[in-house]
């Protein structure tokens, strides 16, 4: 188990190094270079130049990615163009926003999503099986920044009952007002998982259930309960690979929910990053949210593996 | 989003169905044929299809000329029966025009990932060695970014546009898909025919096309137009966020955009455009459905 555990971390400095050269080349395939963003154009080429010189923007490619990624490697991640602040500050500080709505939209919608599939297995094409799986269809269908704007055209503009932007506090809500705001925002990224899970879940489970194991466990005369344990514990794997890789997409995606409720978390704040070129923290934010997924998908891999060891190859 | 994927081929099922006469994909036909939700959706992306076609014959006002005295008209009005936007354009017109960018973005890169990621997919499942290796590494890389963040980074980079939109969708799109078609060709190298095939001399790249391609088709072809359903979302999304297509196209996820300021005085109007995109992703969704059952295929 720890050597498989070992591996994974081990195989994920490389996939780290590759991400570090992509960010690196597609902010250097951008047109024109950092000074041109920093500099409006009137200036005279000889300033322009001299800027570069001292940016250390003449010297070849491979070094500057080097001095990059060393600065990387200590935790420096740069000054914002922008607001002048370390990007390390910024950065983190949104971050923080943003798993405080990503954590409880994705506990709500695997919860659901795993509920509502088992159950559907369960009572395969009954009604309640149909009717649970057009919810997990719509779930994947529905643009989710498009229900922020319903959920806002409903409850905001119409009925009046929840706040329609803006995080409202800072830190941890606190009390009941705090977390009205959170309300919607975290419905709305629920939704994608929910539905994707519910789906993986239904489909897994349908298809354990026919197994031999399951007729023999019922043979054995085992509690409907006790069967459903078996055929839960069976189908978690996969699900939890699921779920790795749904929370992934979850913070990656929540900048389009981010920018309907004006919150300010790390989607936010790249999409401010892209509007105001400021490079450092739009490579930053990229880098960050790729290390994160890929440390997710790590634990995911030895979660899978603690559950079934047939995976621990 | 994108699922991992496990696939597995039974070769005493593939046999059985061989020897009951019927080809592979005339019974897929016939069993798509009997589904009516398929049917259905397939002939709802049909007429869909016509009319962003043939928009001009759906819709009687230009979708660019507005006009202040008609703005934000509301769903009914006369002559305008969508009601208008924030410009005073008619907004069926807009709909209607407006498919022709977001069904070309979200159907274009799930077509061009599929030809590239299905090629290096096939190639590395059945090469094996240093060049599976060389191929699925990189693929790792990519994985590492969340698709709709390879997408947002791309297109934040480069700039907006529906070129630049096509190539960051497209990118994001090639890494699951070179997955899916890799394990399915390394399943399918070690079979029977693929080994009868290379004693009786055949070269790899013939192989590859005859042998490999056709039983690696099925599985991506159900994948990919569950694809197209999410890159029709992640599509608008761009434009929604201004990174994909510009003004003054009309596009729905950027019509969305658009009309957000309207939606404390005419929120049904600026809710619309999102029903274009749930409803034609939905449909892509349910065909993928169909087509998986209907083929047999698991994701």
């Amino acid at each position: 188990m720890w050597a498989f555990t070992l591996r994974r971390l081990l195989y994920a400095v490389p996939v780290l190094l590759g991400v570090s050269m992509l960010v690196f080349a597609l902010i250097h395939l951008a047109p024109g270079d950092v000074v041109d963003i920093l500099v409006p154009p009137e200036v005279p080429k000889e300033i322009a130049d001299g800027l570069r010189r001292r940016f250390r923007l003449d010297e070849p490619i491979y070094l500057q990615y080097l001095a990059w990624l060393s600065r990387l490697m200590v935790g420096d991640f740069g000054i914002s163009f922008f607001t002048g602040r370390p990007v390390a500050e910024e950065l983190f500080g949104a971050l923080g926003n943003t798993l405080i709505i990503a954590l409880p939209a994705a506990l709500l919608g695997f919860s659901l999503g795993i509920v509502l599939g088992a159950l559907a297995a369960y009572s395969r094409d009954s009604w309640l099986d149909k009717v649970f799986s057009a919810t997990a269809i719509i779930g994947v269908s529905l643009p989710h920044y498009w229900v922020g704007i319903v959920l806002v055209a409903i409850f905001s503009v119409v009925l009046n009952m929840l706040p329609a932007q803006g995080m409202g506090f800072e830190g941890v809500p606190t009390s009941w007002t705090e977390i009205e705001h959170l309300i919607l925002p975290v419905i709305t990224l629920s939704l994608i998982p929910m539905g994707v899970t519910s789906r993986l879940v239904r489909a897994n489970m349908l298809e354990i259930l026919s197994q031999e194991f399951v007729g023999t466990l019922h043979a054995k005369g085992l509690a409907k309960r006790r069967v459903l344990y078996h055929t839960l514990k069976n189908a978690a794997p996969s699900a939890l690979a699921l779920m790795g890789l749904q929370f992934g997409y979850l913070l990656g995606g929540s900048i389009l929910v981010e920018t309907v409720f004006n919150w300010p978390g790390s989607g936010g704040l790249m999409n401010l990053a892209i509007f105001r070129r400021d490079v450092p923290v739009l490579s930053a934010t990229i880098l960050v949210l790729a290390a994160i997924f890929v440390v997710i998908n790590i634990l995911v891999d030895v979660l899978q593996a603690l559950i079934d060891p047939r995976m621990r190859r | 989003m994108a699922e991992a994927a496990t696939l597995s081929v039974d070769a005493s099922l593939v046999l059985k169905r061989a020897q009951q006469g019927k080809s592979y994909w005339r019974r897929v036909w016939e069993r798509l044929l009997d589904d009516k939700l398929t049917l259905a959706v397939t002939a709802m992306l049909m007429l869909l299809l016509i009319m962003v076609l043939f928009a001009p014959w759906f819709t009687v006002h230009d979708p660019y000329t507005g006009s202040v005295l008609r703005r934000l008209k509301p769903v009914g009005t006369l002559g305008h029966w969508l009601g208008t936007d924030e410009v005073g354009r008619d907004l069926w017109s807009r709909m209607v025009y407006g498919g022709r960018m977001s069904l070309l973005a979200g159907v274009v890169p799930v077509f061009l990932a599929l030809l590239i990621g299905g090629f290096l997919g096939i190639l590395a499942g059945y090469a094996g060695g240093l060049l599976n290796s060389a191929i699925m590494r990189l693929t790792d890389v990519l994985y590492a970014f969340p698709s709709i963040l390879l997408a947002i980074a791309i297109t934040g980079i480069l700039g907006s546009g529906l070129k630049n939109t096509i190539l960051a969708l497209t990118i994001s799109f090639i890494p699951p898909i070179i997955r899916i078609s890799e394990s399915v060709a390394a399943q399918t190298r070690h079979l029977d025919f693929v080994e009868a095939a290379r004693a009786s001399g055949a070269r790899p790249l013939t192989i590859m096309r005859y042998h490999i391609l056709n039983n690696v088709l099925g599985p991506i072809l159900v994948y990919a137009t569950s694809l197209i359903s999410i890159c029709i979302i992640l599509a608008a999304g761009l434009s929604f966020l201004g990174l994909g297509v510009t003004p003054p196209s009309a596009e729905w996820g950027l019509m969305l955009n658009n009309l957000r300021q309207a939606l404390w005085v005419s929120p049904l109007v600026a809710a619309l455009p999102g029903v274009m995109i749930f409803i034609t992703s939905m449909c892509f969704n349910l065909m993928s459905d169909g087509l998986r059952q209907a083929m047999d295929v698991r994701l």
